[in-house]
C-alpha cells in the first residue's frame, strides 16, 4: 500500500462499479437477456475531478444507463400504436407510462407518414422537435425526438432517431408536417443536426456568422471568473459540482 | 439626400436599402426612382417596432399596401436557458424557466416540474394542497396574460383605453402573486414536489375580493370591444387560420379554439388534478382574430369559475403539508418573510444550527447537491395561455438535467405568421400577430 501512495496521489484507482459488484451489474438487474447499453459514464462520488481524492469514492466509475427496451405486450393501446409500425420499429421504450419508438433514420419518413395518414394512428399534431447530444453513445451521439399527439385518439407518442457525429443527417419532416420547419432549424442550430428536404435550413436563435452548435456536450457554456472580495469565482461550467 | 446620420441610403448587391427612422418620405419614395424596387419594397418591420410585442423582427415584401409575403427574424432575446439548467441541480432549474415566458412564468415551471415529478415517479405523492396551489396560480396566471394579450393588442390597434385597463387588472393579479409567492414575475414557487411555501394568512380573502372584482371589471371588456365597429372591422376576418392550417402548423390554444375545435389539455389530459374542476372549453367558430379576442375574453371567465373552486378547497386544507414528504426531495426549509422580504425560516436555522447536526448535513446536501433523478425522458405538457406548453425532460440519473427542452408555443405559433398576413394590409400584420399572442422570452428561450 505504501509504494502506491508514491503514485500520483492526485489519481484515484479506477474501480469498475460492475466488477466489483457484478449483482449490480445493469443486466443483472433487468429483464434476462435484455440488451443494455450504457450512452456514458459517470466517474466519482462528488464531481471532484483533477484534484486529491479525499473521499475515497473518487475511482467510482459507474455506466450511464437509459430504461431498456419494453418486451410484448406493451398494455393498452400501445400495443395497437407498434402493431401499425412494426416492421420499422428498432426499439420500444415504456418509462413512465409514456412510449419511444425508436426508429432507424432511414424509416423515418415512412413512419411519419403513417403516423399521419392511417386512420387507426392520426397523430395530427407534430408538437415539437428536441435534440439530445450524448457524446458517449458511439455511433449515435445526434438524437432527434419528436413528440406527436393524436387529436382524434387522445394519444402521445416519441418517435426517437439518431445520427452519429460523423455524419448528422436526419430526413426532414417539414414535406409531412409543416410545424416541424422552425423546430428542425432550432435544432440545426443547437445541435448541428442536417435535416435533409428542410427548404431552408438555417439558423433560427444564434446570429446567421455564429460558430459551433451550442448545446453540444463539447460546447462550453462560456462565463468568465467574478472577482469578489478578493476571491475568484470560476464561470458555472468550470465550478466543481456534483455530477 | 438625406443628411441624417442614422436614416442614410446604401447601394449594397441586393439593391438599395433605406434607413428609415421618421424623416420625410418623400425623398424615400423619389430616392427609389422608377426601376424595379418601386414596385416591391422589402421592408424590416423591428426588431424594435413597439407593435411586435417584444423584438419580433419582420421581414416584408409589399407592394403598395399590401403584403406579398410575410417572414419571421427571431432570436433576439435567446439567452440560452436550456444549456444554463444542464449546469445547475433539478430544483435550480425551475429558477431559469420561469424566466422563459414573462407572462406566464407558472406555467413554465410547472411543464418542467411535471416532468421532473415523473421521472422521479412520485405524481402520485404530491399533496393535494401544492396541486390545488399550483392550479389556483396557474389560472390567476392564464388571466393576467390574458389581460396583457388584450392590452397590448387594443394598443397596438389605437385602443388604449383597453391597454390602461388591461394593465390595471393585470396589477390586481401581480400583487396577488407577490403575496403568495414574493415575486411578481420570475417565481421560482413551483418546486419538484410540490411548492416552495404555505399559502399566507389572509390571502384566501384577497383572493376572494379579487374574484368579486374581476367580475364588475370583465363586463367593461365585453362592452368596450365586443359590439365595438372599429374594433370588429380591425379584428374581423383579420389572420385567418382554419383548423387543417392549426393542426398542419401545429397550432393550439385560443388560435385552435377559435376554430371552433374545443382542445384543451386541462380537458384532454389533465393533469395536477384539473379533472375534478368544473370549467367549460371556450370555442369561437371564426377563426380570426375577433374569435381569438372572444376565446380569452371568456377563458378569462372560466379561470375566475377555477380559481373560486380552488380558494373553496384551500380553505379546507388550512395546515395541510405543501411539499411531498419524501425528505430527499423536498427543500429542507420553508421560507419565512420577515421584515426585510423573504429569507430563510428562523425555526429552521435554529434548528440545523444549534440542535441538529444531522440535519445540518442534510440541508447542505439538498440544497448543494441536490436529489438523483433516474434516467429516462418525459414529456408533460400543459394547456398555457398561449397553447401547448411542454418541457422534454432528459435525466443521466444525475444531480442535473442532461437536456431540458421546452417546446413553446410561442415558438410554434409564430411560423403561422406568414400564413395569417400574406395577402393581406400591413396594418393587419400587426393585428395577426397581436391575435398569436407570441411572448419572446419564450419563443427565443
Amino acid at each position: 500500500m505504501s509504494d502506491e501512495k508514491a503514485d500520483k496521489p492526485e489519481t484515484a484507482v479506477e474501480q469498475r462499479a460492475t466488477d466489483q459488484s457484478p449483482e449490480n451489474a445493469p443486466e443483472a438487474l433487468g429483464e434476462p437477456g435484455l440488451e443494455i447499453r450504457a450512452v456514458g459514464e459517470r466517474r466519482g462520488m462528488f464531481g471532484v475531478q483533477g484534484s486529491g481524492d479525499t473521499s475515497g469514492y473518487g475511482g467510482l466509475v459507474a455506466p450511464v444507463v437509459l430504461p431498456g427496451a419494453a418486451q410484448r405486450p406493451y398494455g393498452g393501446w400501445f400495443d395497437g400504436v407498434a402493431d401499425r409500425l412494426d416492421p420499422l420499429i428498432e426499439q420500444v421504450v415504456i418509462h413512465r407510462g409514456e412510449i419511444t419508438f425508436h426508429v432507424r433514420r432511414e424509416h423515418l419518413l415512412e413512419i411519419a407518414q403513417k403516423l399521419r395518414d392511417d386512420p387507426d394512428l392520426r397523430f395530427e399534431l407534430l408538437s415539437g422537435v428536441s435534440g439530445v447530444h450524448y457524446p458517449g453513445d458511439a455511433g449515435r451521439e445526434l438524437h432527434a425526438v419528436y413528440h406527436f399527439m393524436s387529436f382524434t385518439w387522445n394519444r402521445r407518442i416519441r418517435v426517437e432517431v439518431a445520427a452519429p457525429d460523423a455524419d448528422p443527417h436526419v430526413p426532414s419532416l417539414v414535406p409531412i408536417y409543416p410545424a416541424a420547419d422552425w423546430h428542425e432549424r432550432e435544432t440545426w442550430d443547437m445541435f448541428g443536426l442536417q435535416f435533409d428536404g428542410h427548404p431552408a435550413l438555417t439558423r433560427i436563435l444564434m446570429p446567421d456568422d455564429w460558430p459551433g452548435h451550442p448545446q453540444r456536450k463539447d460546447y462550453p457554456l462560456g462565463g468568465i471568473p467574478v472577482e469578489y472580495k478578493g476571491a475568484s469565482v470560476p464561470p458555472p461550467d468550470q465550478r466543481r459540482s456534483y455530477n | 439626400m438625406s443628411t441624417d446620420f442614422y436614416a442614410d441610403s446604401a447601394d449594397t448587391s441586393d439593391g438599395k436599402v433605406f434607413t428609415v427612422s421618421g424623416q420625410d418620405w418623400d425623398e424615400i419614395a423619389a430616392g427609389m426612382g422608377d426601376n424595379d424596387a418601386a414596385e416591391r419594397v422589402v421592408v424590416n418591420m423591428g426588431p424594435q417596432h413597439p407593435s411586435t410585442h417584444g423584438v419580433l423582427r419582420l421581414i416584408l415584401e409589399i407592394e403598395g399596401e399590401t403584403v406579398t409575403e410575410a417572414r419571421c427574424g427571431i432570436g433576439y432575446l435567446h439567452t440560452g436557458i436550456e444549456k444554463n439548467m444542464e449546469f445547475r441541480s433539478w430544483t435550480q432549474g425551475v429558477t431559469f424557466c420561469t424566466r422563459m415566458d414573462y407572462l406566464s412564468p407558472f406555467y413554465n415551471e410547472m411543464t418542467y416540474v411535471l416532468g421532473v415529478e415523473r421521472l422521479l415517479d412520485i405524481e402520485d405523492q404530491i399533496p393535494e394542497k401544492a396541486q390545488v396551489m399550483r392550479v389556483l396560480l396557474m389560472e390567476l396566471n392564464r388571466i393576467s396574460s390574458h389581460l396583457v394579450c388584450i392590452a397590448t393588442g387594443g394598443m397596438e390597434i389605437g385602443a388604449l383605453t383597453v391597454m390602461t385597463i388591461g394593465f390595471r387588472e393585470r396589477e390586481l393579479v401581480l400583487d396577488l402573486f407577490e403575496l403568495i409567492t414574493g415575486l411578481r414575475m420570475n417565481h421560482a414557487f413551483i418546486r419538484p414536489g410540490g411548492v416552495a411555501q404555505d399559502m399566507p394568512p389572509g390571502a384566501l380573502d384577497q383572493i376572494r375580493d379579487f374574484v368579486a372584482l374581476m367580475k364588475k371589471r370583465l363586463p367593461e371588456y365585453a362592452a368596450l370591444c365586443n359590439a365595438n365597429p372599429i374594433f370588429k372591422a380591425r379584428l374581423e376576418n383579420v389572420g385567418h387560420l382554419d383548423l387543417e392550417g392549426c393542426m398542419a402548423l401545429g397550432l393550439t390554444g385560443p388560435v385552435l379554439r377559435s376554430t371552433g375545435y374545443g382542445f384543451d389539455l386541462r380537458k384532454a389530459q389533465p393533469y395536477c388534478g384539473y379533472e375534478t374542476y368544473d370549467f367549460d372549453v371556450q370555442t369561437w367558430d371564426t377563426s380570426d382574430s375577433y374569435g381569438r379576442f372572444r376565446v380569452r375574453l371568456n377563458e378569462m371567465w372560466e379561470s375566475l369559475r377555477i380559481i373560486e373552486q380552488a380558494a373553496d378547497r384551500l380553505a379546507r386544507l388550512e395546515g395541510a403539508p405543501v411539499m411531498v414528504a419524501d425528505k430527499k426531495v423536498a427543500w429542507p426549509s420553508q421560507l419565512s418573510i420577515g421584515s426585510d422580504g423573504m429569507g430563510n425560516s428562523l425555526d429552521h436555522i435554529r434548528h440545523i444550527m444549534g440542535e441538529s447536526m444531522e440535519a445540518l448535513i442534510h440541508h447542505f446536501k439538498l440544497v448543494t447537491e441536490g436529489f438523483r433523478v433516474p434516467a429516462g425522458q418525459a414529456y408533460v405538457p400543459v394547456e398555457s395561455p398561449r397553447g401547448e406548453l411542454g418541457a422534454h425532460v432528459v435525466s443521466d440519473g444525475g444531480t442535473r438535467p442532461f437536456r431540458a427542452h421546452f417546446r413553446d408555443p410561442s415558438f410554434n405559433n409564430l411560423q403561422a405568421m406568414g400564413v395569417m398576413s400574406e395577402g393581406g394590409q400591413i396594418a393587419d400584420v400587426i393585428v395577426a400577430i397581436a391575435s398569436i399572442d407570441p411572448v419572446m422570452g419564450g419563443v427565443d428561450r
